[in-house]
């Protein structure tokens, strides 16, 4: 059967590796879309859609159900992830909860949940798994979380002129939160963002999309047509079009980013959401 | 792109794709990955494509490099088969 495999997966790159010389090379300006698509899109995307980018107003605007549903679709991965992975909490099992006296480094190992603020100089909740964390590795990575966000919000509100966008800013937002997680613990990312939160900013995400697209169409215009908010705000087109495109993007970026740092989450703790990487 | 640099690129990706699946440590098969992406990322940016490669650096190489340590720190570090 390996062996089977192994052919077949042979013949296979040996079928791609033959045809792949067909291909038009990289760039050549003879080939059909270079002839036909590429022109239309670079002539036609300015005057159509008022976007300097040209991406950008494909992945808006020219395909913006394509969007709309990829978003849907990352909202609907997260939700899956829930489904799958949550355990909740179940009766008769024994659950252990460590918490750490900071002076003396004594653990005490509690069957129930105590109370503990995060602030308290006494006692502190630790994980199981609990070693003596690096102060340098936790400082620096709490030091590049601002920098990471800012660097997100510039990526997702200049994605009409520059390479980027929301998946790209909500990833990085995501990021942000991961790294929090990774330097501490998971429950200061849980204190920051709770999943009851992140999965209403993912939903919310795949709303505002879709409710950007459904006001258009309550302004006269087709649905996804930002142009159509024009005559209601009383500003130009291209204005309408790139509040129209941030807006969506947006709502992109809210869903990928509370949908990643979800699954991370459930990923990281067993699903249980207590005790993380 | 000099062409040097983009073979030499071109290469790591099949020498990271191969071994991706072939090490029997899941811990380094998803360390590997991750470089697989990034290789995959310099290719795309070698292809002028960076909204594509941005993605590929942000999903491929970041978070799912740590989806997939998160799963191994879960689940098992070696493979059975």
């Amino acid at each position: 059967m390996k062996r089977l495999a192994l052919f077949a997966v042979i013949l296979a790159g040996v079928l791609f590796a033959a045809t792949a010389s067909e291909f038009p090379r990289l760039g050549a300006v003879d080939s059909a879309p270079s002839r036909h698509v590429s022109p239309a899109y670079i002539q036609g995307s300015q005057p159509q859609t008022h976007t300097p980018n040209f991406v950008t107003s494909v992945l808006a605007d020219y395909r913006g159900f394509d969007t709309m549903f990829e978003t849907t679709v990352v909202f609907l991965a997260g939700m899956s992830c829930f489904f799958i992975l949550r355990a909740l909490r179940r009766r008769g099992i024994t659950e252990v909860y460590y918490y750490r006296h900071k002076p003396t480094g004594v653990v005490l190992a509690m069957l129930a949940p105590r109370r503990v603020s995060p602030h308290s100089s006494c006692f502190e909740r630790i994980d199981a798994d609990w070693t003596p964390q690096d102060m340098v590795v936790e400082t620096m990575c709490l030091f590049m979380v601002p920098f990471i966000q800012v660097f997100a919000l510039y990526v997702i509100a200049h994605g009409h002129y520059s390479p980027g966008g929301g998946f790209q800013g909500g990833v990085l937002l995501a990021a942000s939160f991961i790294l929090v997680g990774l330097s501490r613990d998971l429950r200061t990312v849980e204190s920051l963002l709770t999943e009851k939160t992140a999965i209403l900013a993912a939903a919310a995400g795949v709303c505002i999309y879709a409710g950007t697209g459904l006001l258009a169409l309550c302004f006269g215009g087709n649905f996804l047509d930002y142009g159509a908010y024009a005559s209601f705000f009383g500003v130009a087109v291209p204005a309408a079009r790139s509040m129209g495109i941030l807006i969506v993007e947006i709502g992109v970026a809210l869903t990928v980013m509370a949908t990643l740092v979800t699954i991370y989450k459930l990923v990281s703790s067993r699903g249980t959401v207590e005790e993380g990487l | 792109m000099i062409l040097e640099i983009k073979i030499a690129m071109l290469v790591l990706v099949i020498v990271c794709a191969v071994a991706s699946i072939t090490i029997k440590d899941l811990l380094g098969a998803a360390v590997v990955f991750g470089t697989y992406s990034f290789m995959m990322c310099l290719l795309w940016v070698s292809m002028a494509a960076v909204d594509v490669a941005f993605t590929e650096a942000a999903i491929g190489a970041g978070i799912s490099t740590v989806l997939m340590i998160a799963a191994v720190f879960r689940t098992t570090r070696r493979t059975k088969d």
